[in-house]
């Protein structure tokens, strides 16, 4: 319908993207039937994506010309953006930002330094601005995703936490349980998204390699490599915020920081 | 540790929140070894957050713990508080067995209780034949005897109980008492018995220490001990 009304590929764009942006609208209206309350959100967490993204692929249609070390401040920028977002996610948790950001530095950064070093991302702006992004996004949503879950649990289990502190438990071992659980649970998505590769979905990044010419097999292979580095890259940086939370919730007296809010 | 009369000291022991609320002002006592110190008062009068500086599970703002005349500050948490055994409120008990919740706390010093210590442990409460049992499937009262044994399973020579009757009906308050008792003369235990029941007070401890807003109002012996 909307390529009767509209003619440039530019305002055809802008109309899917409206239609797009009132179809998820009225999900979260349906959505408030189950007291989910997500309105204010929603509306401002889509504009935001929006100019996000039209300003990167501007900034990006630039930058592609340059030199490759561009990929680095870019990645870096990326990195800092989405530590600023785990952090918002991850309220009540102390010093949430540095630990986000080291999370994703040691999770992000040493999956993208392996995968160019062995030749699986090749050393080229094309290549790497866009997998480095969907790497950052990704260990982005499965952090907000574990310390989300790791806190709620341990405020809904204070009792037991302090009762194994009492019995002379680490901190490690009294909150044990709820980190394996957040951990496991942050990494159900990633998971699913290869278990069902092909079957349910054929990602963007396939469908755009084949669409510019690559051979539907190599797109295919390719495409499975890309998403078991953002699994990888995702468990480590997981991994590492387990350890790292550890000194945000308990204090160097092993007592558990992490209170309701009054 | 050192050589003092008393298992525990409070000297001069406060605590504030961060947002500056009095919840412990300038609480001073002693106990000692054998003894049983009963803490009342109203509700939040300071006496949980009492009984959590006492095994360092809350950091004092001023003031200190001595136990056998030495800061606990000096011991590292854990020891500590395998010597200084807490039985609160509600159980909070691990998901597993009775056998995996008994053998917890020997576990983190690196001890493995044998199946018949945990048996014999289990009688003297009252629950034979328990070991293998689900804690999901525990009574009120079951499940708070369980505990109890969790805490003791470490050895304490101090125990610390935050009300551990006060959530239980009539029936299972006086069978848990009965343990607890039992189990404190056996063992030879100190112990701080928070609750505010004054009459479980009077029957169970050697002195009453009365707490009003964080402050002691007063700390006196009981009239009669229980036999």
């Amino acid at each position: 319908m909307i390529f009767k009304l509209f003619h440039t590929q530019l305002s055809q764009g802008l109309a899917a993207c409206a239609i797009a942006a009132v179809i998820a609208l009225l999900v979260v209206l349906l959505a408030r039937r189950r007291g989910v309350e997500m309105m204010g959100e929603l509306p401002l967490a889509q504009l935001r994506g929006i100019l996000q993204i039209v300003a990167v692929g501007l900034i990006l249609a630039y930058l592609l010309h340059g030199s490759q070390w561009i990929a680095v401040p870019v990645l870096g920028a990326m990195m800092v953006a989405a530590a600023a977002i785990v952090r918002d996610r991850a309220r009540m948790i102390p010093r949430a930002f540095t630990l986000a950001l080291l999370s994703i530095l040691v999770g992000a950064g040493i999956i993208v330094a392996v995968t160019i070093l062995t030749g699986v991302v090749p050393l080229r702006l094309a290549i790497l601005i866009p997998v480095g992004s969907m790497l950052v996004a990704q260990t982005m949503n499965m952090q907000s995703l574990f310390l989300d879950r790791l806190r709620d649990d341990i405020l809904a289990h204070i009792g037991e936490v302090e009762s194994a502190l009492a019995l002379g438990a680490s901190p490690q071992t009294a909150a044990m349980p709820y980190i394996s659980a957040a951990f496991r649970a942050s990494l159900i998505p990633s998971v699913d998204n290869i278990r069902s590769l092909g079957i349910v979905w054929i990602p963007g990044l396939m469908a755009g390699m084949v669409l510019s010419g690559s051979s539907p097999v190599y797109a295919a292979l390719y495409q499975f490599v890309v998403l078991s580095i953002i699994f990888s890259a995702a468990a480590l940086t997981c991994f590492t915020a387990s350890y790292l939370v550890m000194g945000r919730i308990f204090s160097p007296e092993e007592q558990l920081l992490l209170r309701p809010e009054r | 540790m050192g050589a003092s009369p008393y298992v525990l000291e409070c000297i001069h022991l406060s605590r504030r929140t961060p947002g500056g609320m009095v919840l412990l002002e300038d609480v001073n006592f002693s106990l000692a070894a054998g003894e049983i110190l009963a803490i009342t008062g109203p509700s939040g009068a300071g006496k949980s957050s009492l009984l959590r500086l006492l095994n360092r599970l809350d950091e004092p703002t001023a003031g200190k713990v001595l136990l056998h005349g030495q800061d606990y500050r000096e011991l590292p948490p854990q020891r500590l508080r395998r010597h200084v055994g807490v039985v609160m409120q509600r159980a909070f008990l691990f998901p597993g067995t009775v056998a995996s919740n008994v053998a917890f706390g020997p576990a983190q010093a690196g001890f493995q209780i044998s199946s018949r210590a945990i048996e014999d442990l289990l009688a003297q409460v009252g629950l034979p034949g328990y070991a293998s049992r689900n804690v999901a499937n525990l009574s009120g009262g079951e499940a708070q005897r369980v505990a109890i044994l969790r805490s003791l399973a470490n050895d304490p020579e101090l125990l610390l109980l935050d009300e551990p009757t006060s959530a239980l009906d009539e029936v299972s308050k006086s069978a848990v008492e009965n343990v607890l008792v039992s189990l404190i003369r056996r063992r030879k235990l100190s112990c701080v018995w928070v609750t505010h029941d004054d009459r479980q007070a009077r029957r169970l401890a050697a002195r009453m220490l009365v707490l009003q807003q964080g402050r002691v109002q007063a700390l006196h012996p009981c009239m009669g001990e229980r036999d």
